[in-house]
């Protein structure tokens, strides 16, 4: 009996002292933190894309906090509403900045890219890339393996069945750029998305001259400049063969898709235009 | 008998073409020279447009230390510079040449009388053979002078002949030892006076019995080469996997395989470096295996490198009916490519047809742990650890586990029974890990 009682009041004895010894030490070596940047991660969507540039939520609450001005700041994915949210936490101003939407630049359908070959390998993109061309004659399109739809944490990528290209949703998609550092191709380009989701851009990223790039597909931007002369605002430039809208500068007013001969330019979710004009518009269904 | 102690296979041989005879393949109507034939950075282009050429001419010069010279296969004008679509579809800048006669360069002796003496020093010899692009052809291409200068701390003690030939299907050095035993012999005596060396081993696998018969009779009339017969078994021609059957030393991880005083050459190479020294003749042309069951003429055909590959098939009796694949190399190592207008280069060592019953892939299914992928890397990894961690990219482990010292030889893909594509990530893994390496070591010296 004794002995119980002799280890319990010992073993009490030591827990008592090492506590005592663990409260002075954490009072000493305490880390003073904000308690803000807990609030403001928790109004934070907690993906931990990357998006906003930073190594993840907790890392950009820190840095908004630390901040003086949330000018540049953004979450891509939470979007102004949320920036205002941690703006009035903050006592700062926030900048408003337009959203952001992955925006995939082929549209190398199977109707408009006739396949050459078969691919049994490995489904990832990285890996078709590596090895070859891929199923179609262009170096630049889409692989239709999929790499983007696995990395997006948000879901906002498929690939459509029929067309085999990624198809982006617009609600779903913060814009955090993911698909885009993933693609091998660097196909996808996060563009502003638009007053109701409009936007104008070159759906061809295939650098080859003029002839070869129609040899692969039918509406490959073939580099002929129209466009570029056709644009009233200055907002297209030509290089290695290939139109780049430059979505600061861009007006929408798609006098470029107009002339476009090869309709490599798209325009999304306008719209359809009267009667007089021609219609050579919108979407990858129609070419 | 030898072979080498970790993992391999052994896939069947299906040597079809095993004693069909060198056959000259016809001049193509346009050769198409890729400047980047080699391992190493591609050639410098040294002649234009419009430009007239003969067999042997010098077009374009080696573009630093790992680098070769590349010669015109054909006589003709020169009708452009400009990019053609290698195997893989992808662009590569090439030089068109129309071909017009057969001229050859007059330095080039173009009799077959077997010429044994070599007056040459060592350094004599590298440089012609620097001189003549002469390329590892077995298929890595990696410059052959850049083996023959080892590193000044390390000395080479004896040089290994690669006649393995493990690869299925392919039989071009068999037939080319068969054909031209003499010249293979003297080309190794010089390699062996450049390098300083005084044994020779010439490793030929059991399935070849009339080369090795052929040999050991020949051997006798040349000093310290011997001939060493080798178990059959997948991938015994690499170059790890050699020196371990041959001498019984490893090759350390990340080590040079001159570490172990071993420097190994292809049996072609050597015939290369005979032709190159004695008779001054540059790699212009090589022999390629077109082999596959449904093929009406499968054989050992001498063709012009920069010939399409098309045309080597229609010499061969034509693209059959119901054809699936057609793979550059063997079944194990080889490519399939889409590009039936792809021109051969240096190192096309055969053309594989296959139909379309046994070209499909089985669909993969989940990994079951059976490890038999780690019986079978002769390298001693851990396919199915590797490849699964770069399918999560997580690159750290794969690092750690010595991705970079695979070999993509295939034997893990192939012993899988789930058909998993271990290869394919592995191979995407161990180029994003060398890549990782190489910038950690020039930020090191920053």
């Amino acid at each position: 009996m004794n002995i119980i009682i002799t280890s319990i009041i010992t073993l009490a004895a030591i827990g008592l002292i090492a506590a005592v010894i663990l409260y002075f030490i954490a009072q000493h070596f305490k880390v003073e933190e904000d308690p803000r940047i807990e609030i403001v991660e928790g109004l934070l969507p907690g993906a931990n894309c990357g998006g906003c540039g930073k190594a993840g939520c907790r890392n950009f609450a820190e840095s908004c906090v630390k901040a003086d001005t949330l000018d540049g700041m953004l979450c891509p994915v939470g979007g102004n509403e949320t920036m205002k949210k941690i703006a009035s936490i903050l006592g700062k101003e926030a900048v408003e900045a337009a959203p952001r939407v992955a925006t995939i630049r082929c549209n190398g359908s199977c109707q408009n890219r006739p396949r050459t070959n078969s691919y049994e390998g490995a489904s990832s993109c990285a890996i078709t890339h590596n090895l070859y061309i891929g199923e179609s004659g262009c170096a630049y399109g889409c692989l239709g393996c999929g790499d983007c739809v696995s990395v997006c944490h948000l879901g906002a990528i498929s690939i459509d069945s029929t067309t085999k290209l990624p198809v982006v949703d617009t609600d779903k998609c913060g814009g955090c750029g993911a698909c885009a550092r993933t693609c091998p191709r660097g196909i996808i380009e996060v563009r502003p998305l638009g007053i109701k989701g409009r936007r104008v851009y070159v759906g061809c990223m295939n650098k080859e001259k003029g002839g070869i790039a129609r040899k692969s597909c039918n509406v490959a931007c073939i580099g002929c400049g129209k466009c570029a002369k056709e644009c009233p605002f200055d907002a297209i430039t030509i290089s290695n063969n290939l139109a780049y809208i430059d979505s600061n500068l861009c007006k929408m007013c798609r006098k470029c898709v107009d002339v476009c001969p090869t309709g490599a330019i798209q325009a999304l979710n306008f719209p359809p235009k009267k009667k007089s004009e021609t219609t050579t518009t919108d979407t990858s269904t129609q070419q | 008998m030898k072979t080498f102690r970790i993992g391999g296979v052994h896939p069947s041989d299906n040597k079809l073409t095993a004693h069909c005879p060198i056959t000259q393949a016809p001049l193509p109507s346009q050769a198409v020279v890729l400047l980047s034939q080699h391992i190493g950075a591609p050639a410098q282009c040294i002649v234009e447009k419009g430009d007239q050429v003969k067999v042997g001419t010098l077009l374009a010069r080696a573009n630093g230390f790992v680098s070769a010279n590349i010669h015109s296969p054909v006589s003709g004008t020169i009708s452009k510079i400009d990019n053609v679509a290698d195997a893989s579809g992808y662009n590569k800048a090439a030089i068109y040449i129309n071909v017009e006669g057969d001229v050859w360069e007059e330095s080039i002796i173009r009799n077959d009388e077997l010429i044994r003496e070599c007056q040459l020093d060592s350094q004599a010899i590298i440089n012609k053979i620097d001189e003549m692009g002469i390329v590892g052809i077995g298929g890595a291409t990696f410059p052959t002078k850049v083996k023959l200068m080892p590193p000044r701390d390390m000395t080479a003690e004896v040089l290994i002949i690669n006649a393995v030939e493990c690869e299925p299907y392919l039989t071009n050095d068999h037939a080319l030892m068969l054909a031209k035993p003499d010249e293979i012999l003297v080309g190794i005596s010089i390699l062996m006076k450049a390098i300083h060396v005084e044994r020779a081993y010439i490793g030929i696998e059991v399935n070849k019995p009339d080369a090795i018969e052929l040999l050991q009779q020949k051997v006798q009339s040349y000093t310290g080469i011997e001939v060493v017969p080798l178990q059959c078994r997948y991938p015994q021609g690499g170059e790890k996997q050699l020196i371990d059957a041959i001498l019984r030393r490893q090759v350390a991880s990340g080590a040079l395989p001159i570490s172990t005083g071993a420097v190994v050459q292809n049996v072609a190479t050597a015939h290369a470096v005979y032709e190159a020294v004695q008779k001054n003749k540059p790699l212009i042309e090589r022999i390629v295996t077109v082999t596959g069951e449904q093929l009406s003429q499968p054989g050992n055909y001498l063709s012009r490198i920069g010939t399409p590959i098309s045309q080597l098939i229609e010499t061969a009796g034509g693209l059959p009916e119901h054809t699936g694949k057609i793979v550059l190399g063997g079944p194990m190592m080889g490519r399939a490519t889409a590009n039936i207008d792809t021109p051969t280069s240096k190192g096309t060592s055969g053309l594989l047809i296959l139909p379309e019953e046994q070209s499909h892939r089985h669909e993969p299914s989940p990994c079951i742990r059976c490890a038999k992928c780690v019986s079978a890397c002769p390298m001693g990894l851990e396919p199915y650890l590797l490849s699964r961690a770069v399918a999560v990219d997580n690159l750290e482990i794969a690092e750690e586990h010595h991705i970079y010292d695979c070999i993509e030889c295939g034997c893990c893909s192939y012993s899988c029974p789930a058909h998993r594509p271990l290869l394919d990530y592995i191979r995407l893994g161990k180029g994003k890990v060398m890549n990782i390496i190489r910038n950690r070591s020039t930020e090191k010296k920053q």
